[in-house]
């Protein structure tokens, strides 16, 4: 099997999801197409050397993001026709996701040379907006017990002992990493700035940062899951049925504590030696292991732990050779207790902050992270480093990756 | 042709008018013989070009059509096939169809290359369930501006709607609303069904037909509103449509909440409404019948048929009374003591329009007891149930007294003093000596056997127990436990006095607890015990929530108060000697009582803390006093011993003949402390796990736990108890 080689990695910033937000303006298939055009320039691409295939993870693959937004982002963008492009949707992971279908063709031998990432314009195409029957088809919803997110975090956290503020503190750390790192420069070469149809720049940094946030700030917020659970239609007595050794479900949550709701795109370029030599790329790191695994769906968001010990297996890797850590900053619980099952300490994962601070554009963030475990294994200069996301339904998925 | 089940006459403008009037019956229901009458006269209706339209009424005072007759699901071979059961439920979904659309298809309808033939419904009264879903089929709906209910209650004995009712329902009030209706089962007046669009124009009764055919002759080419083209179903549907998705995701969750997984038909009424609501007509009838199917092919709906249908109703008109005594006049009613009970037994006599002589030993203690009745008229008047008017008329029916004389013209006694025989005795002997010797003398006691309170009487032979569970308003069981010299007449008078106060009663014997409190016990012991154990609260109350129990027994053990449970522990203790059996939770009490004062929820609190205008929780401190253990239990280990040790109790009650027979048991147990209602009873669960397997079990579990759990030697021959009846 050849091995797969990540020669660059991409991301637009991410603009808060809403009206308001500074990429409220721009389409998805722009946000697409730009970061896919920066691969191109960064990396001497040409119609001769062009990629085999763009696959894009987009969770809301409905309206403008619809009909195999990976295609129409490629046809809109600098790459030739001949590179294919195709959507997939592992909900939070679908980046990530992208990111082990684009390693697994190279490996394989069906592609040479390939494109993984994802789009996500939350703001102009929001959750919810493609129905389906995990959610609404009642032969489903009782099958699984399903209840929303944020009271699948909410059940982590009563049920594994996560206070308020615990997540609260979390948080705070949260937008100060993230806000260092910025100050720091550790993002300089990973970020495109969007580029509105005058070529002007309308948005050249993280837009929901909050350096100056505090413990006081994050208490003054009120829980964001307690009417679901409690009230109408009451999810909470649909989790304790899953979950009876509970009294009852701790609503944590709130926005402070949660990953934001942004607009985003990234790119990551992979591909074979050769393919790399072709360019005149030197790798920067080998795509080690990878692994998805299906966890208890009610509680849904502890997949990580599982695919962890899942990768770590199937790799013959050990926790002790994990040099940086990065989990999705989903809600503050699902890292909290991955901390407690993996036994790290907050100093060893997530650390130039994440979603909680920036934003989680849900069909790109794989790819942000991903990049950004890179860009800090290089900075610091570590060998190895483990990516993974919690994802609805109960999965996880995780990458390792391997300076070179 | 010439019907059976109704008169189908055409008039000179060409239209039918079918007037259903089941011979024989009191009320029209679906039965085999309007179902095959119905199809055959649908044919005639579609062939005979010289019938222009149709009005489908009744001949009936009572109403339209009750639903279908559920003792016809019964007769379906214990073989068939799922395609028999498919065939012989789409039989009628079939037929009404085709009166629909006068035979065409919905593609020549839409169309316009054909239409249908008008059919008006006049609802002259009620249309329950297949009552309803027949009315739903015509394309117009006149109801009675008189006594008139619509609803789909099938639901409430583990059905759902089979012919169409989901579909129109759905097409017609959109999707929430029929969610609604179909899944509560609650029957909706006229002005909701004109309001919801499911039924079109409300007239005099006398005037329903003539507007319904009115309404025929004016509109000769009438399609439903699915075979026109363009309909949507109002307010969205459909998995696509972003104003209904958050409706069918939260109607899910409220579903689950309410029935706990228990209830397949409430899944399958979503599933019907959710798929039905993406496919044209034809294809959701199909999927209706399916899931209507699926419920047949399952033990749950003939369990709760049997039980909350048939055998309810039997006892409730008096099964178990004997032919032997004739009429009793029960116009007034003398209730000796205005306690807790004692007002509840007042209430509930007089709200059903008995006459109450309410005594005690003092008229301020009556008027206390009276004062119940008042709160609860005033919280139904500030409810809108009940008017000024009706509240006055009924606690003038409330006689308080202190004076014994004036009990002298009673109809019935019954006796809820004080739980001491002293007591007792003496108002047994006063009040025997005013009231008329053939008056039956009842007692509430709940602790004393009723033979030895009959000893003070002077006519044993007219001296019963009516045991009433508290709060006497709510509760809907009576136990009635005839003493070793009751005769005929106690029985005959104590059902008559039940059936007018419109509760359940079953006959048990006289032993200590009668039958219910014989299981409560034990089981509310059981749960203790798992607390002194060490097994988590939490999980032991909620696996008793998600096995069907209204309430935890942690929490029930609270209301009926640690204290009482002590004391009934200590007097058995006290009264048996060396014959007591050990509960296992004799120290466990006696901690909760005297060491921690928390003696129930009226009293200090007990298992849980109960703020004030706050919802109760577990008291933190618990887990310092019954430290929990390493090792938890399985949700399935704890609930099984929390379902097995109601069994095991009812089992013995069955074996030792203090219920009599398994209805009692089921219904007893239903309806006396809310064993899960889904199961039909106790004794149709054991029968529908198969008595061997029951056995097996709770002889797995007497080993684990001990031999509260072993099955009575007589149940280890046996096939089955309502099988083998």
């Amino acid at each position: 099997m050849a091995d797969a080689y990540i020669y660059d990695a991409v991301r637009t910033p991410r603009g808060k999801g809403k009206p308001d937000g500074s990429l409220h303006e721009i389409t998805p298939v722009q946000l697409g197409a730009q970061v896919l055009n920066a691969i191109v320039e960064r990396n001497n691409i040409s119609d001769d050397n062009a990629p085999d295939d763009a696959i894009f993870g987009c969770v809301m693959p409905v309206g403008e993001q619809g009909s195999n937004i990976a295609r129409t982002a490629v046809l809109m963008s600098d790459l030739p026709q001949t590179t294919a492009g195709v959507h997939v949707n592992r909900f939070c992971a679908s980046a990530l996701e992208a990111t082990n279908m684009a390693a697994a063709k190279v490996m394989t031998g069906e592609a040479d040379l390939t494109i993984a990432g994802g789009v996500e314009s939350m703001s102009r195409v929001p959750m919810g907006a493609d129905g389906g029957a995990l959610m609404s088809d009642p032969h489903v919803t009782f099958h699984n017990y399903v209840v929303p997110q944020g009271i699948s975090a909410d059940i982590i956290a009563t049920k594994y002992g996560i206070s308020r503020e615990d997540a609260d503190l979390y948080a705070v750390e949260s937008h100060k990493r993230s806000a260092k790192s910025w100050e720091r420069g550790d993002f300089n070469n990973q970020i495109i700035p969007v580029k509105d149809v005058i070529g002007l720049n309308v948005l050249d940094k993280d837009e929901t940062i909050r350096p100056t946030t505090d413990m006081q700030a994050m208490g003054s917020l009120g829980p964001a899951f307690l009417g679901l659970g409690e009230m109408m239609p009451g999810f909470d007595k649909v989790a304790l049925q899953r979950y009876p050794e509970l009294e009852k479900i701790n609503h944590i949550h709130t926005a402070g504590n949660s990953s934001g709701i942004v607009d985003g795109a990234a790119a990551i370029l992979i591909g074979s030696k050769e393919a790399g030599e072709k360019l005149g790329l030197k790798p920067r790191a080998r795509i080690k292991a990878m692994a998805s695994c299906g966890s208890e769906p009610t509680i849904m968001l502890t997949g990580p732990e599982f695919v962890t010990e899942k990768v770590l297996a199937r790799s013959g890797m050990s926790k002790s050779d994990i040099d940086r850590w990065e989990l999705n900053e989903a809600f503050a619980s699902v890292v909290l207790r991955y901390m407690q099952a993996m036994d790290l300490d907050h100093s060893e994962i997530n650390v130039n902050g994440g979603a909680i601070a920036m934003g989680h554009p849900m069909g790109a963030t794989g790819a942000m992270i991903l990049g950004t475990a890179l860009g800090e294994m290089e900075r610091s200069n570590k060998e190895t480093g483990l990516v993974t996301l919690c994802i609805g339904g109960g999965m996880g998925t995780a990458t390792i990756i391997e300076r070179v | 042709m010439t019907y059976k089940t109704f008169t189908f006459e055409i008039d000179a403008d060409g239209i039918a008018l079918m007037t259903i009037d089941l011979p024989g019956q009191s009320m029209n229901v679906w039965n085999e013989d309007l179902i095959e009458d119905y199809i055959k006269a649908v044919d005639e209706f579609c062939a005979n070009d010289d019938i222009k339209g149709m009005v489908i009424t009744s001949g009936k005072t009572s109403g339209f059509l009750a639903g279908a007759d559920l003792r016809m699901l019964g007769n379906m071979p214990a073989d068939a096939t799922a395609q028999q059961m498919f065939d012989a439920n789409f039989k009628l979904q079939a037929a009404v169809r085709k009166m629909e659309t006068a035979g065409h298809s919905a593609k020549n309808l839409t169309k316009g290359l054909a239409h249908a033939k008008p059919v008006a419904c006049a609802l002259n009264g009620l249309a329950l369930g297949g009552g309803m879903e027949l009315a739903l089929g015509c394309h117009y709906r006149v109801a009675t501006d008189g006594k008139f209910q619509m609803g789909q209650p099938e639901v409430q004995v583990g059905l759902i709607p089979g012919a169409g009712g989901t579909q129109r329902t759905m097409r017609l009030a959109g999707v929430q609303n029929a969610m609604q209706i179909c899944t509560q089962g609650k029957p909706m007046d006229a002005k909701t069904a004109l309001s919801q669009g499911l039924i079109h124009e409300i007239a005099p009764a006398a005037d329903v037909v003539a507007k319904a055919k009115e309404w025929v002759k004016a509109n000769p080419k009438s399609n439903a509103p699915w075979d026109k083209k363009g309909f949507k179903v109002p307010g969205g549907a459909g998995a696509m449509d972003p104003r209904v998705v958050p409706i069918f995701a939260g109607f899910s969750a409220m579903a689950q909440v309410a029935t706990r997984h228990n209830y397949p038909a409430v899944r399958r009424i979503l599933s019907s409404i959710y798929e039905g609501s993406i496919v044209p007509i034809d294809v959701g009838l199909r999927i209706e019948s399916k899931y209507f199917v699926q419920c047949l092919m399952e033990p749950q709906a003939k369990n709760m048929i049997r039980t909350l249908f048939v055998n309810k109703q039997a006892a409730e008109k008096g099964a178990d009374r004997p032919k032997s005594v004739g009429e009793i006049p029960m116009k007034k009613v003398g209730v000796l003591g205005a306690g807790m009970m004692g007002a509840g037994i007042a209430y509930v006599t007089a709200r059903s329009g008995m006459d109450v002589v309410l005594l005690d030993r003092d008229m301020d203690a009556a008027e206390k007891g009276k004062d119940y009745s008042r709160k609860l008229n005033d919280k139904g008047i500030s409810r809108g149930k009940l008017t000024k008017e009706k509240s006055e008329a009924m606690l003038a029916k409330i006689h308080t007294t202190a004076s014994y004389d004036d009990l002298k013209d009673v109809d019935l006694i019954i006796e809820a003093v004080f739980e001491d025989p002293g007591v007792k005795k003496d108002v047994i002997e006063k009040t025997e000596a005013v009231i008329r010797d053939d008056v039956v003398f009842a007692s509430n006691t709940s602790t004393i056997p009723i033979s030895n309170l009959a000893k003070n009487s002077k006519r044993p032979d007219q001296f019963i127990g009516i045991h009433f569970f508290s709060p006497v308003d709510k509760m809907p069981l009576v136990e009635i436990i005839p003493g070793d010299k009751s005769g005929d007449l106690p029985l005959a008078a104590a059902l008559d006095y039940v059936g007018k106060i419109k509760k359940t009663p079953i006959v048990v014997s006289d032993t200590r607890g009668f039958y219910c409190n014989s299981v409560v016990m034990p089981y509310l012991n059981e749960a203790s015990r798992m607390v002194a154990e060490g097994i988590n609260p939490a999980l032991i109350e909620n696996c008793a929530l998600d096995m069907g129990m209204p309430v935890g027994p942690l929490a029930l053990t609270d209301e009926t108060s640690q204290e009482l449970g002590l004391r009934i522990m200590r007097s058995a203790q006290e009264e048996l000697g060396d014959k007591y059996q050990p509960t296992g939770v004799e120290d466990l009490m006696e901690k909760f009582v005297e060491e921690l004062g928390r003696k129930g929820r009226k009293s200090g609190g007990g298992y849980y803390d109960y703020p004030e205008g706050g919802k109760k929780a577990l008291w933190p401190e618990l887990s310092k006093h019954f430290p929990l253990a390493a090792d938890q239990p399985t949700p399935e280990e704890v609930t099984d011993r929390l379902m097995f040790i109601q069994l095991a109790s009812v089992a013995k009650c069955f074996d030792n003949d203090i219920v009599h027979d398994p209805q009692s048991a089921d219904l007893g147990a239903i309806f006396g402390w809310g064993f899960a209602p889904w199961t039909g009873g106790p004794m149709s669960h054991i029968d529908t796990m198969g008595v061997d397997n029951y056995v097996a079990k709770a002889d797995a579990l007497a080993q684990k736990y001990g031999e509260r759990f072993a099955p009575p030697a007589s149940f280890r021959d046996k096939k089955g108890f309502y099988e083998a009846a």
